[in-house]
């Protein structure tokens, strides 16, 4: 589904990304930890495709496509949705017309039918209760005034809205309570399907209890220093990121 | 730093064409004889003449405003044309189908109804083409129940002793340089007189078109609600493209009597100039309401997205006990425009209040300014106002500014002035782009998102309109 072949990436002419390899094929799910600033939520928007970042060099096909001739919108419409870290508040735009038009533009591209306000009303109402989130968030306008978990189950929502292939999550458990990330990681689970896959970024292993990755990979500095299995997650919880990167160092730069 | 966030050009203006029609125009510039030559051509009383006189002899003392934040090459007013007129047998066309087939062309292009078969069911129009009113629908509709909606010209015929008592009651016409310049060479434009207790039974609406390279605008509008009488007016406004600049000074009056109501509501799409800022209208308007009776209302609704300069303070004069005044507005700015437009309030009766709600919005290399007044006069026991003044800015070389000037001469007053700034920023516009949402959709959800509160107040068909609009001129290469 996604293959992500030596991706190098800039911010303001600062390198952040130095050459990533991953492939993520369907039904598989992914998690990346690492340190503070080492480029998990770069490889996001770089794949999103952020205009801020610049891809300095290597190669990601996603479906076989070149992601990088696509637009953002364009990703997003094929599939590639991204759950932010820190979702962006837009006041006067409300939550519900947001989600339509994403779910239209998105029905639109795939030749669907679209939805009408009345229609779109019966469809949001059953997505809701798969995050549980009160109705009257719908009328709010988006993400203003939500709390960090509000934000982070309203992002849920929209993916449970545009269903997409893959689904980048980062830190979606940051800022969740003990039910709501519950909540959440048993909504991720039931959109997983074995023709979509997930890509989780986070620091904690709490969450990869409930969404059970196939794979752990290391990143720091901007390399994927490690890949292993799920029990990685813990033995990073238990001595911490200095021996993956003591080892990496040992075994000479990849 | 973002190579991809960038809303630089807009559509091209749509409404820039313009109609080859023969003309009776006046010879360029401004006397005493160009005024007389005006006045005779409409068959003017002598009172309406003096009246215009004196304006003029007014306006030679006076000098152009420079306080407003605009900067424009100041009009030659010598070089201007004071009276065109598409040529025409008789002085006012009897019926539709006497109008030059030409001119129905223009309008229907415009999208104008003037055609009452084909028209926009429940709205009246009054179609101005440059200095003249070219026809007018429902007028006998709406004559059944006493209502008068004609062409200024008409009214000063059929009506003078109405125009004589109200003509300059709310703008005198030495208020300032343009209202001045108004006074003493308006043309043509539209009178409504709504007679006590009637509510008006459509919208009425009146359509300018300026057509003539050379000639300026100076339409008057004169409404007259009398006692408990309501009615809701539309003004919409286009012009073609061309390189120079051409003059719009308007003066628009309103006159709400004891429990009468007014609701002006203007879309305003001038042509803005190009991108370089070549051509464009300079739009000079002085536009102001007077509730003089108990528990009156004036409510002004504008979007503002034309014109090269906008220079424009709808205004109420608060004078009877507890009577209303409010003012919404959207003022958008794109590429070189430059706007200073907002309103006063000027309250004297007990008890009166006043809503602002200001919204503007700024792209390009533009310039947008909030203006307002809010006065309360010593006898003002209780009055009220509430002004909301936001501004939002696309892009980094746009401007906004807010000056709110407010002066309270009495103590039971209550004043709230809020105001925000916002931007469209990348990573909103990012945000969206992810979900699917291409950016120049995202800015039109976000800019009607922003402007809600304003559209709510006008007619549905004009929100429907100023919606497309404000998307049509954000319309540009993002991404
Ligand atoms: N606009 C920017 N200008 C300069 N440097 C930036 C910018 N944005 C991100 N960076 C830098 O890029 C590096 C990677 O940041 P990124 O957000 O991808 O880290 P992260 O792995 O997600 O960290 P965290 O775990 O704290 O979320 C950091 O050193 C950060 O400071
Ligand atoms: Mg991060």
């Amino acid at each position: 589904m996604l293959l992500i072949k030596n991706l190098t990436a800039s911010i303001n002419g600062t390198p952040v990304l130095k050459g990533i390899d991953l492939e993520i094929k369907a039904g598989e799910i992914h998690a990346i930890m690492g340190p503070n600033g080492s480029g998990k939520s770069t490889l996001g928007k770089v794949l999103a495709g952020h205009p801020a970042y610049e891809v300095t060099g290597g190669e990601v096909l996603f479906e076989g496509r070149d992601l990088f001739s696509m637009a953002a919108d364009e990703r997003a419409r094929a599939g590639l949705f991204m759950g932010f870290q820190h979702p962006i508040e837009v006041p006067g735009v409300s939550n519900s017309s947001f989600l339509r038009l994403a779910y239209n533009k998105k029905a639109e591209a795939e030749g669907r039918d679209e939805l009408d306000p009345l229609e779109f009303d019966d469809f949001i109402h059953e997505k809701i209760k798969l995050v549980a989130m009160r109705e009257e968030f719908l009328d709010r306008s988006l993400n203003e005034g939500f709390s960090g978990g509000e934000k982070k189950r309203n992002e849920i929502l929209q993916m449970a809205v545009l269903e997409p292939k893959l689904a980048i999550l980062d830190e979606l458990d940051s800022g969740l309570d003990i039910d709501a990330l519950r909540v959440l990681g048993d909504a991720v689970n039931r959109l997983q399907r074995a023709d979509r896959a997930l890509l989780i970024i986070t620091h904690f292993p709490r969450i990869l209890e409930t969404i059970q990755p196939h794979y752990v990979h290391v990143l720091s500095g901007g390399r994927i220093l490690k890949s292993a299995g799920k029990e990685l997650a813990l033995e990073l919880e238990e001595r911490g990121y200095d021996w993956v990167l003591e080892a990496s160092a040992a075994g000479g730069a990849r | 730093m973002s190579s991809t966030f960038n809303v630089v050009t807009s559509q091209e203006y749509k409404y820039g064409f313009v109609t080859d029609i023969e003309a009776d125009s006046a010879a360029p510039g401004l006397s005493e004889d160009t005024i007389r030559f005006i006045s005779a051509k409409k068959g003017e009383p002598d009172w309406l003449l003096e009246f215009r006189l004196k304006a003029y002899r007014h306006w030679l003392t006076m000098a152009e405003p420079d306080w407003a934040k605009v900067n424009y090459a100041r009009p030659d007013f010598q070089a201007i044309v004071y009276y065109s007129a598409p040529k025409q047998k008789t002085p006012k066309y009897a019926s539709m189908d006497e109008v030059d087939p030409e001119l129905k062309r223009t309008f229907e292009k415009l999208g104008v109804p003037i055609n009452e078969q084909a028209a926009l069911a429940g709205v009246a129009v009054d179609v101005v083409f440059d200095s003249v009113s070219v026809t007018t629908t429902y007028k006998e509709k709406l004559a059944t129940v006493g209502i008068i909606f004609c062409s200024f010209s008409e009214a000063v015929r059929e009506h003078p002793e109405l125009i004589k008592r109200y003509l300059g009651s709310v703008v005198p016409s030495s208020d300032n340089f343009y209202a001045a310049l108004n006074s003493a060479v308006f043309t043509d434009g539209s009178f409504v007189f709504i007679p006590k207790g009637v509510t008006c039974p459509m919208d009425l609406s009146t359509y300018f078109r300026i057509n003539n390279k050379d000639s300026g605008q100076f339409e008057r509008t004169l409404i007259v609600a009398e006692e408990g009488a309501s009615v809701s007016y539309l003004e919409g406004c286009t012009a073609p493209q061309f390189d120079t600049n051409q003059l719009h000074a308007a003066v628009v009056e309103l006159v709400a009597l004891d429990r009468a109501s007014i609701k002006y509501s203007t879309v305003q799409n001038w042509y803005a100039g190009d991108k370089n800022g070549l051509g464009g209208i300079y739009n000079f308007v002085t536009k102001r309401g007077l509730c003089k009776g108990v528990a009156s209302r004036i409510s002004w609704t504008q979007v503002e997205t034309g014109s090269a300069i906008t220079w424009k303070y709808p205004s109420c004069i608060l004078l009877g006990d507890e009577s209303i005044g409010e003012f919404y507005s959207v003022a958008l700015t794109n590429h070189k425009q430059q706007a200073d437009t907002g309103t006063k309030m000027v309250h004297i009766g007990r008890n009166t209040k006043s809503t602002i709600i200001s919204k503007g919005i700024s792209a390009g290399d533009s310039s947008n300014s909030y203006r307002g007044l809010v006065k309360v006069q010593p006898k003002a026991e209780g009055a009220r106002n509430f002004s909301q003044c936001d501004s939002m800015l696309i892009g980094q070389s746009c401007s906004a500014s807010t000056f709110p000037y407010i002066e309270v001469q009495n103590r039971s007053a209550r004043v709230e002035h809020e105001a925000t700034t916002s931007k469209i920023g990348e990573e909103q516009l990012f945000y969206f782009q992810q979900r699917g949402i291409p950016a120049e959709e995202a800015i039109s959800m976000i800019i009607n998102g922003f402007c809600k509160d304003v559209f709510r107040e006008l007619p549905m068909e004009f929100a429907v309109e100023a919606t497309k609009l404000l998307s049509l001129k954000l319309e540009g290469s993002v991404g």
